[in-house]
């Protein structure tokens, strides 16, 4: 199937990916190769087939209940582009 | 052999022979650190394996290994070069993911993988190139630039885990780390003549590497022989309590059982690996060492894997799925990439990732929002599931009558830069002998058998989940037959 | 005009876990901490790391399910819920979305009316909380505290069953009662540890299919619940009076306005892209682990207050009052074993006197000035006559402002009631000589002069003579003459 415009740019923004203009025509080629490509799985019958998740059949292991992090809020804001007074800046927000 | 630590043939040494050199004092870690350092000075840069050398630090380290072997405290690596694929995480040292978007990133810690190599005694030189979050299978799209095939330097030495693929093959390092979610170890180890061993899902954390497709993702390494592969898988596997889905299972030790002889080892052969699409000299390559198996006692059977045209359909769901929330928390906000003075949040957003993501990684993670979105999601994603239970049943079946399915890595040697990168299926259908191994969690290894015309090919074997032993006992075998393995590229002698 | 009209609400309740650490990660959940100090690498959703669930939120989800006689999964599922906010690190949230660990659950209300109601709870999933934004105090910026982030919440769903506000409000207390006394949550709504969205729909009574729904969110006390609920319904009544449709969207509640309106940033049509969470493994509970958890399950409220009633022989609102709060409930009990007087008395203290003034004080049962011991003494006092009921109000604020025990006031203040019926006896034969009109109008026949007799008679001994023994004495003295 391939897509439309309105389509990949609705993905665009789900996506949160500003694409440019001159290079949107090609996105919307490409991204319909590959959807027109992964619907050959549309041909494979399915029925009563349980989806898999995960490699393998195994349960969640569960930690305990104890504290291990201690404030390290200095180090790992290193990376980080905006900082203020320990917070993180983003452009305003208004609900 | 011996070598004195002068001698120029220690990058010519597998780690095997460099931890017996090392042993028995022939050179000392900083003496063979500094040599490789300096063929890394001297080759890495036209090859572009390398995102990051970690010079100091690795001088440091070798320094430390010398003083721990002369205190008697030498780990089972003690003073081996290493390095790492830039995917891991590694403390106070820049992991970029070969992407624009972590250019500046610097990791606040280390992969458990990372971590556990260096307790047992290794020695990073580095951090190496590779295809932009892993998503690639030529190394061109990695934010770097692409790393160059040692073979032939027009051509792409595979990916993702490309510049470890080449950085062995160049002998600039006798091991590498790397990680497979579709072929990214295996596939550049068949088109550089390396080995290349991606472990069962869950027998090595994925803590600190940085996550493409979770429920694909596993480390492994690319390395010279299998015998090498071995040493460094031992060190690597293991339970991790903060990685959920790392298995509990004891290590073996997966050296001790290398040289038991092949006989009445049970090859598997899958028909459909022959057909059209194999380049035919791999072909050729892949059945000459079949045969060479078959002579050594192994016996070959037949098997059928009827869903494996669907695996690279599949992949490319799952994967993309995956990757595209794996990759949501590229935001600009706390870490990696901001774009320039945002009108607002959703400008913030979209302009950093816009800038910070290169078109491949776009494209997945725009596949994968698609194949996961309202009205999709049925008949990609879940359909994609099911496929995967369906294929992961086919090998289940097939390994009830054999111990590995041997066959191509790749279907083609290696390909020049730039030939596949605006045809994405093209580029896709390059991993097409190895997805099927990642979606139902098997170990794979890609071992060098010979060449088409001058690029090396690689025979890949794949065991049931946790059969690493019996894939690395078949590749070694393999490899006391033939010396495919000991061929350098000539500029890289 | 609302009589047209049937309200149907559905409630979705986030109980923060009590947990010491993070659902996913092992920073601590204190409240309270500076901006980011309590978030780690797997909070912040650093490149590489992963989630390791914490085993007492699996413990603490079971519980309340049991509680809520509900079925708990024997496989469940994490998933993601993906959309891209500046709280959100990972941009997306883990979650449980088509397998909760615990389903279909129930429990009884009571309506205005006095009838007990059955609400269903049709789900009750855990899942990670989000951080803060902060808009005040940064120029043209939003500051981000992830301090919350990874906060273990369990969000209980109930079927639409609620049919108005009070409704809501009754089924949000019994849940908040609940998981107190579960002790899986410690209910602070100023902490946000306890809140609730509502969905809200009417419909033409005696029509069956149901409403366009709003969700109303930011509810964050049970005043504001039953507020925004009522706006709401008035609201769209109106609107469809009107011939309008209501549009099915998300509102806030703005408590200083007391009205809802359109959420901006929920607007866009929102697409969560739920899959399996691939980070993490299927959750799975053992029927002995069920087991376990169903005997470590403490008495719940509706059995206590059965209990109340049959055992202490309590009022059923008094015994309804109690069991609101475990801490009271529990020193009710104390009380009650600890003194002579009838636990009904008991009761009425502790509902009145006490909860006044801790009330009145702002002061937290837990720190009660008065113990369950203490008070137990003093009723003992009225019981055994040393003092009077009222008397022991006076005792009683003594004691709250830490003048020492029942026995000590009553001894320093003087307070012993006088029950030696000579010295009665005295007082009254003084009262009627110095009333002598009075006396004869009594002997006439206007016997409501007692009680002005009993005054005098309590004035004269500063309240401290025994009441009854003082009707006694002036019935027997005034006929006497």
């Amino acid at each position: 199937m391939s897509l439309t415009k309105e389509q990949v740019q609705h993905i665009a923004i789900l996506a949160r990916l500003k694409l440019a203009d001159e290079q949107f025509d090609d996105v919307v080629a490409k991204l319909s190769t590959i959807v027109e490509f992964v619907d050959q799985l549309q041909s494979a019958p399915t029925d009563d087939v349980v989806p898999m998740a995960h490699p393998l059949d195994q349960a969640q292991r569960l930690r305990d209940d104890t504290v291990t992090a201690s404030n390290e809020r200095d180090r790992l804001q290193q990376n980080a582009p905006a900082v203020e007074a320990g917070y993180y800046l983003v452009p305003r927000v208004i609900e | 052999m011996t070598v004195g630590a002068s001698d120029q043939s220690l990058h010519q040494m597998t780690l095997a022979e460099l931890g017996d050199g090392l042993r028995a004092g022939d050179f000392s870690a900083l003496e063979l650190t500094t040599a490789l350092l300096d063929r890394i000075a001297a080759h890495g840069e036209a090859l572009n394996a390398f995102i990051t050398v970690t010079a100091d630090e690795a001088m440091r380290a070798a320094e430390a290994a010398d003083a721990a072997r002369s205190n008697g405290n030498a780990g089972p690596l003690n003073g081996l070069p290493v390095v790492h694929k830039d995917l891991f995480c590694t403390a106070g040292v820049k992991t970029s993911c070969g992407s624009r978007m972590l250019d500046n990133f610097v990791s606040p810690y280390d992969a458990t993988v990372v971590a556990k190599l260096r307790q047992a005694g290794a020695v990073s030189l580095g951090k190496t190139n590779m295809d932009e979050f892993a998503m690639g299978s030529s190394n061109e799209t990695s934010y770097y630039g692409p790393v160059k095939n040692p073979w032939d330097h027009e051509y792409s030495p595979g990916g993702s885990s490309g510049g470890s693929a080449a950085a062995v093959a160049a002998r600039l390092v006798p091991g590498a780390t790397g990680t497979d979610t579709g072929g990214s170890i295996r596939q550049p180890a068949s088109l550089t003549g390396t080995v290349g061993l991606k472990p069962t899902y869950g027998r090595v954390s994925r803590y600190g590497m940085v996550a493409f497709a979770s429920s694909l993702d596993q480390a492994g390494v690319i390395t010279r022989s299998a015998a090498d592969a071995a040493l460094l898988l031992g060190v690597m596997a293991g339970f991790d309590e903060r990685d959920s889905t790392s298995v509990d299972h004891p290590v073996p030790d997966y050296v001790v059982g290398l040289d038991q002889p092949l006989e009445g080892l049970r090859v598997g052969i899958v028909r459909q690996h022959f057909d059209e699409g194999l380049e035919e000299q791999c072909g050729a390559r892949v059945r000459e060492a079949l045969a060479l198996l078959e002579e050594q006692g192994a016996s070959l059977v037949e098997v059928d894997l009827p869903n494996l045209d669907l695996s690279v359909p599949t992949y490319y769901v799952v994967a993309p799925a995956e990757c595209s929330s794996n990759l949501s928390r590229f935001d600009g906000v706390r870490f990696g990439h901001r774009a320039s003075d945002p009108d607002d949040l959703l400008d913030l957003y979209c302009r950093s990732r816009g800038e910070g993501f290169g078109d491949e990684v776009q494209r997945r993670v725009m596949t994968g929002t698609y194949v996961l979105s309202a009205g999709y999601y049925d008949a990609y994603y879940l359909k994609a599931q099911k496929v995967r239970q369906l294929i992961s049943q086919d090998f289940k079946n097939a390994f009830a009558s054999v111990d590995v399915i041997a066959g191509p890595t790749a279907p083609t040697p290696a390909f020049r830069l730039g030939e596949k990168t605006d045809d994405p299926i093209t580029m896709y259908l390059n991993d097409i002998y190895t997805i099927g191994a990642n979606l139902a969690g098997l170990p794979g290894i890609s071992v060098p058998c010979g060449f088409s015309a001058d690029l090396p090919v690689g025979l890949q074997l794949v065991g049931p989940h946790f059969a690493e032993q019996t894939i690395l006992r078949c590749a070694h075998q393999y490899q006391t037959l033939t010396d495919w393995h000991c061929r350098c590229p000539e500029a890289y002698q | 005009m609302s009589t047209a009209w049937e309200t149907v609400i559905g409630l979705e309740i986030h109980t923060q876990l009590a947990t010491t650490s993070k659902i996913f990660s092992g920073s601590p959940t204190a409240y309270g901490a500076e901006p980011n100090t309590q978030a780690n690498l797997v909070d912040l959703g650093y490149p590489g790391v992963l989630p390791v669930l914490n085993a007492e939120v699996v413990r603490m989800a079971c519980k309340f399910g049991l509680a809520v006689n509900a079925r708990i999964a024997p496989r469940s599922v994490f998933a993601r819920k993906n959309y891209f906010y500046p709280d959100l690190p990972k941009g997306y949230q883990i979650s449980q979305y088509e397998l909760p660990i615990v389903f279909d659950g129930e429990l009884q209300i009571e309506t205005a009316a006095g009838d007990e109601k059955r609400i269903g709870i049709t789900r009750a999933h855990l899942e990670e909380d989000a951080g803060k934004s902060v808009h005040e105090g940064f120029s043209q910026a939003t500051g981000i505290d992830l301090n919350r982030a990874g906060t273990p919440l369990l969000e209980i769903v109930s079927e639409p069953d609620l049919r108005s506000a009070s409704e809501a409000i009754a089924y949000m207390r019994k849940i908040h009662t609940i998981v107190r006394y579960l002790g899986i949550s410690d209910g602070n709504m100023q902490e946000g540890s306890f809140r609730c969205d509502a969905n809200v729909s009417v419909r033409p009574r005696g029509q069956a299919e149901l409403g366009t729904r709003t969700e109303l969110k930011n509810l964050n006390s049970f005043r504001f619940v039953e507020k925004a609920i009522n706006y709401e319904i008035e609201r769209q009544i109106d609107v469809l009076e009107d011939g309008g449709e209501v549009v099915q969207e998300t509102r806030l509640y703005d408590s200083d306005k007391d009205e809802t309106r359109p959420m901006r940033s929920k607007e866009e049509a929102n697409d969560y892209r739920y899959f399996p969470d691939p980070d993490l493994l299927p959750v799975e509970i053992s029927e002995d682990y069920i087991a376990a958890v169903r005997e470590s399950l403490p008495e719940l409220p509706d059995a206590k207050r059965k209990r109340f009633v049959d055992d202490y022989g309590l009022r059923p609102d008094d015994a309804g009052i109690l069991i609101l709060s475990l801490p009271l409930a529990d020193f009710f009990e104390a009380t009650a074993a600890a003194t002579a007087a009838a636990p009904q008395v008991a009761a009425n203290w502790v509902i009145g006197e006490l909860s006044a003034a801790l009330n009145r004080d702002g002061v937290a049962i837990a720190d009660s000035r008065i113990a369950a011991g203490a008070l137990a003494r003093l009723l003992d006092r009225i019981e055994d006559n040393t003092i009077s009921g009222k008397i022991a109000k006076e005792v009683f604020e003594a004691m709250w402002d830490g003048e020492g025990s029942a026995d000590d006031i009553i001894e320093s203040r003087g307070l012993r009631q006088i029950t030696d019926s000579s010295a009665i006896d005295s007082v009254v034969d003084a009262v009627i000589a110095a009333n002598p009109g009075q006396a004869a109008e009594y002997r006439a026949g206007k016997e409501k002069l007692l009680g002005f007799f009993v005054g005098q008679v309590m004035k004269e001994t500063q309240g401290k003579a025994n009441p009854a023994q003082v009707n006694e004495a002036l019935k027997r003295r005034l006929k006497a003459e």
